[in-house]
């Protein structure tokens, strides 16, 4: 590609404005955590949206938190961490110097259980969508289905579900992306780039992939778990 | 006024002069030291300026004892200045006891007030000099900001909730009421008077309005007519939470906390009763979100707190 | 410190290779590159505009405040004017300036490094910014926007007419290219520096940028969120900050503060690092307390980030977390004054030479002063209940950001501008500029601080006629900066056309950009891989025999 790329066994380039491999390796890592850091803070904002609310409304966080589809969201919890799991096989196949199609298996693999996820959560907004639980002003409508569950606390389960979605969807959003550069990184494993020496694109492309699914690792808990089992103010049953 | 150049708003209430003073201070200690710095400047700029026969440059390193100087005296000025300001705070955020209690109801782009003997006023205020007054603010619809420069008194006047500041006029006079916070196209003119009158006048000025309800009164009214008693009885068997002498107390509630029933408490329970249920009792009030108008909600707040705890024989 | 006595490298010789300004001529050749001196060059030229667009603004909103009642323009007009000189000069001007600029330009020089560590990213970043850039010029065109920069609702999510949505998101999208900037800086200063430079030889400059990335990067993606969220608010009615279906404004506050007060770090800490530059270079010494200097900007970062609640004193949050922030807020300015005293310090028994990056460092620290101290009048509990939101902030700020931030940014472009173009401005109109922006700025600001504590709230159409003396002289004073600048900017411009060759060294300065890269510097910086073997500033004890130009 470019005239200056050093050539470097493997077939991944130096980058013309490092001096070695290695400045390069540590680079791209740093970058990579801290740009994880940014994503932290990010998300922060709607977590502590999320609890300032929670304090504020535990009775609609409690009935909103009932409508949500435990099940949908615990396979999909498990289907996020198997994927988690293959593109962690993915890298230890590179590192282990496992040729190109074993990567790619694994990464087809983590592709697969990526779009599984987000075909389940697409049936779970549609779900939401069927039971006018979107946010909007028809929520809060005296007449509409979320009035008739929530009663006197529809404003404020309007409140949960605007998080809900802003959240899932935040994540969601995420997972496209991932999937997007997931193909980007196939494409280079079939090119031979990722060797037992160097596979720096995959190493960061995998960190990407573990920090989005421990985002839904705290989600899950915390929109579908935490509010069906409150015990604050006695039997709501 | 005239066109003359002031550089200090009227000094017209017992602030006034507090924040003054905390303001000539600063003044004093920030002048000491720019001009410190600016002299420094300016000598080390004229003495050592460069000169193509003087070559003697001395390299200094830097000098952990004035480091430490010039960190820590600024730092221990600083802390008094903090003190002064934080101890003035704390008296301008809690309103004596007797303070006379106002209303403001913020709206794009006009002040409504409503006195403790329930007089009405749109855009003026007229109050009693020598006396707390004690505001409780509201909006109903974006944030303003309630502010009298010649009282240095200020508070943010929010949709959704109770904001409280209080003030003793201690010249007569009129002053003006800003809208400190931006909140739409008249923003500038969102403006106000307070005329602070001698009691007698003030008495006078109330005795010629009349025909208002006091607060508490239209607050009973509400009450009664939206059924509140109904179920908010003073007897055993009250499906509603008793209001007898709840106002300033802690109130034990259902999920086992407690909380203080002050006015913003109160607000609260009417608007969306089940947010904070009180200990013993369902949630099964209605909302009435939507339902009063602020002014309704603070009409009904003052009646709550008329209500005194009955002596138990009576009953 | 090193044994051999210190001396001062004329820099190379002009290179054989081209410079990076004639290392291809094409427009692709510009809009691709990935080297960050052309980068920089593409944040300067946008910026400039931005800045140009800004600064009329607010000629406009002086030249209506001449007078007490509207002449010029309608009220609704009047607030979009204000909001839009606000939000393009925050976001789109003071924010990049200097780290998108000569942050740009100089960090991988004076570490010694051949580019950032990401330059793709770096391009990127440029598109980023200008991507929200034309969302902001997009808002203009529709009509623009009037809440105010900051945006609180529920005025901008249920209340304004205008295009607050679209405004939101030009913010939400430039702050990206923020964190991109912020995230190589971080990286390169990490990974970059070159043999021997250690973390304590680095110019100081680079560590007010190792600071600032760190803001950028914790700072800039909770405003995203925030805005995001109003914006969602706005279109979709969720709830969220609404207070009549139970959502808290006062929360939006929070989230805004978080990221907008530790900005304005972002603002003024790369401005600390050109200044600690230019004073070392005319005095010829190192600066006095190094270590504390370098500290301080990341002291006054991470404390930064939890003063935020010292904007919100009459929102009615807790008494004791006014308390607390007002104390923070008193601790975080001490970090500003061992700047400022360790500044004042290093011009002692140096030799000062006053030419124009030291006009400009001398008004920034005079500015600096006054803008830093009315800080203190501010963070107290008692008095700024009387001063929040009145003209005494709007003062207090613009001493900051415009006193300081774009003195800064001037002193900087006038001290590096033969190594950007590798010619020379002329002095005497770049002096007198200087001078003039300087009467102008204070005669402009410092009259506000008298109007805010007689009790003018800003954001103001319409005022008293008892405060007309006052609004006239400031209105005056804001021709006469805009005049100024105009004037340094057509010195500059005309400079990039037809200033005299600069040598590689013209001020025979310390430090890699001056002694081991040429004017204009080569595509890849440096002819040979430099290796750093002294301290920053080592300043020999005689003068260079070389007059300089």
């Amino acid at each position: 590609m470019s005239d200056q790329a050093h050539a470097v066994p493997g077939g991944v380039r130096l980058a013309h404005h490092f001096d070695d491999l290695e400045q390069q390796h540590e680079s791209a890592q740093l970058g990579m955590w801290a740009f994880m850091l940014t994503e932290i803070m990010f998300f922060g904002g709607l977590f502590l949206c999320y609890i300032v609310y929670r304090n504020l409304y535990p009775e609609a966080w409690q009935l909103a938190s009932h409508q949500l589809n435990v099940l949908m969201g615990g396979v999909n919890t498990a289907v996020l961490i198997c994927s988690s799991l293959t593109m962690a096989l993915a890298i230890r196949t590179a590192q282990t110097g496992g040729g190109r199609i074993p990567q790619i298996g694994w990464l087809a693999l983590t592709l697969l259980f990526g779009t599984a996820f987000l075909v389940i959560k697409t049936f779970e907004y549609k779900e939401k969508f069927e039971h006018g639980l979107i946010p909007g002003p028809s929520f809060i409508d005296p007449s509409g289905h979320a009035a008739a569950v929530f009663g006197a606390e529809v404003r404020h389960a309007r409140i949960f579900f605007s998080l809900y979605f802003i959240m899932t969807g935040l994540h969601a959003f995420h997972m496209i992306v991932g999937i997007g550069m997931m193909f980007w990184t196939m494409r280079c494993s079939w090119k031979g780039y990722y060797t037992a020496s160097n596979y720096d694109g995959l190493e960061m492309f995998g960190l990407y992939w573990h920090f989005v699914d421990i985002v839904w690792i705290f989600l899950f808990p915390l929109l579908y778990l935490l509010g069906a089992h409150a015990t604050g103010g006695g039997g709501h049953h | 006024m005239g066109n003359q150049l002031n550089l200090f708003p009227e000094n017209a209430s017992t602030f006034a002069s507090q924040v003054d003073y905390i303001y000539l201070y600063l003044l004093l200690v920030c002048a000491v030291f720019a001009l410190g710095v600016v002299v420094a400047i300016v000598y080390f700029s004229i003495k050592y300026r460069r000169n193509p026969t003087h070559t003697a440059i001395q390299q200094v390193e830097g000098n952990m004892m004035l480091e430490i100087t010039w960190s820590v005296v600024p730092l221990l000025i600083m802390l008094t200045m903090f003190g002064w300001g934080a101890w003035l705070y704390m008296r301008m955020v809690t309103p004596p006891k007797g303070a006379l209690d106002y209303y403001v109801v913020g709206k794009q782009w006009m002040w409504k007030l409503q006195h403790p003997t329930g007089q009405r006023e749109i855009n003026e205020l007229h109050v009693p000099i020598n006396q707390p007054v004690r505001l409780t603010l509201t909006s109903e619809d974006v944030i303003h900001d309630f502010f009298v420069p010649d009282f240095r008194m200020k508070r943010d006047v929010v949709p959704g909730r109770y904001t409280e500041c209080w003030f003793e006029a201690t010249k007569i006079g009129s002053y003006r009421i800003e809208c400190a916070q931006y909140c739409g196209t008249k923003h500038s003119q969102m403006i106000g008077l307070v005329h602070v009158m001698s009691q007698a006048d003030y008495d006078k000025w109330l005795s010629g309005n009349l025909g208002a309800e006091t607060a508490d009164a239209a607050g009973k009214k509400l009450f009664e007519g939206n059924r509140c008693d109904t179920c908010h009885k003073d007897a055993p068997d009250a499906r509603g939470a008793p209001l007898w002498g709840v106002y300033g107390t802690q109130v034990a509630l259902r999920d086992g906390s407690t909380v203080l029933a002050d006015d913003d408490y109160l607000r609260e329970s009417i608007l969306h009763s089940t947010a904070k249920v009180v200990a013993g009792f369902e949630p099964i009030m209605p909302l009435y979100d939507g339902q009063l108008t602020e002014e309704q909600v603070l009409q009904l707040v003052a009646y709550i707190k008329t209500l005194k705890a009955k002596p138990k024989e009576t009953q | 410190m090193s044994s051999h006595a210190a001396t001062i490298r004329p820099g190379p010789e002009r290179s054989d290779k081209p410079s990076y300004l004639t290392d291809g001529h094409t427009l692709k050749s510009w809009l691709l590159t990935v080297d960050h001196k052309r980068i920089a060059i593409l944040y300067l030229a946008a910026i400039t505009v931005f800045f140009s667009v800004g600064g009329l603004l607010a000629l406009l909103i002086r030249a209506e405040l001449f007078t007490p009642k509207g002449d010029l323009f309608d009220s609704d007009t009047y607030n979009k004017l204000f909001t839009l000189h606000g939000i393009v000069m925050i976001f789109f001007f003071l924010i990049p300036s200097i780290p998108a600029t000569l942050g740009n330009f100089l960090i991988p020089i004076m570490i010694g490094a051949k580019d950032v560590a990401f330059p793709k990213i770096n391009l990127l970043s440029w598109y980023v910014y200008m991507t929200g850039g034309s969302m902001a010029v997009l808002v203009i065109v529709l009509g623009g926007v009037d809440t105010g920069w900051t945006l609180y609702p529920p005025f901008s999510s249920t209340y304004s007419n205008t295009n607050v949505a679209l405004t939101a998101m030009a913010a939400f999208v430039t702050g990206f290219s923020s964190i991109l900037t912020g995230l190589n800086f971080m990286v390169t200063i990490h990974k970059m520096r070159a043999p021997g430079m250690t973390w304590f030889r680095l110019p100081l400059f680079i560590w007010a940028h190792y600071a600032t990335s760190l803001v950028m990067l914790l700072g800039t993606p909770v405003i995203a969120i925030t805005v995001l969220t109003m914006a969602i608010e706005r279109v979709f009615h969720v709830g969220i900050f609404d207070p009549t279906a139970g959502g808290d404004p006062v929360l939006f506050q929070h989230m805004f503060w978080f990221y907008s007060h530790p900005a304005v770090y972002i603002m003024i800490l790369p401005g600390m690092g050109v200044i600690s530059e230019v004073i070392a270079c005319f005095t010829r010494k190192r600066i006095f307390g190094y270590a504390f200097v370098a500290m301080s900007s990341l002291g006054i970062a991470i404390i930064g980030f939890i003063v935020w609640g010292h904007h919100m004193y009459v929102t009615g949050q807790s008494t004791y977390a006014d308390i607390v922030f007002s104390i923070l807020t008193y601790i975080v300015a001490v970090p500003s004054a061992i700047k400022t005293f360790n500044w004042t310090a290093t011009m002692y028994k140096g030799s000062v030479s006053m030419d124009t990056p030291m006009v400009y460092a001398m008004c920034f620290m005079g500015l600096f002063l006054i803008g830093g101290l009315t800080g203190l009048f501010c963070a107290n509990l008692g008095l700024d209940v009387h001063i929040h939101d009145t003209y005494f902030i709007v003062a207090h700020f613009h001493y900051v950001m415009v006193g300081s931030a774009m003195f800064a940014y001037l002193a900087g472009l006038h001290f590096w501008f033969p190594k950007i173009t590798g010619r020379m401005y002329s002095e005497g109109p770049a002096k007198f500029g200087a001078i003039i922006i300087f009467i102008g700025f204070n005669l402009t600001f410092f009259p506000q601080f008298i109007l805010g504590y007689l009790g003018m709230p800003r954001r103001y159409h319409f005022y008293p006629e008892e405060w007309q003396v006052l609004n006239v002289l400031s209105s005056a004073g804001a021709m006469t900066l805009g005049a100024g600048i105009l004037l340094s900017m057509l010195n500059i411009g005309w400079a990039i056309v037809a200033g005299a060759k600069a040598s590689a060294n013209p001020w025979m300065a310390k430090g890699l950009e001056w002694e081991n890269a040429s004017s204009p510097p080569i595509t890849a910086n440096f002819d040979e891989a430099p290796i750093v073997t002294e301290e920053a500033y080592n300043y020999p004890a005689q003068l260079p025999s070389a007059a300089h130009h």
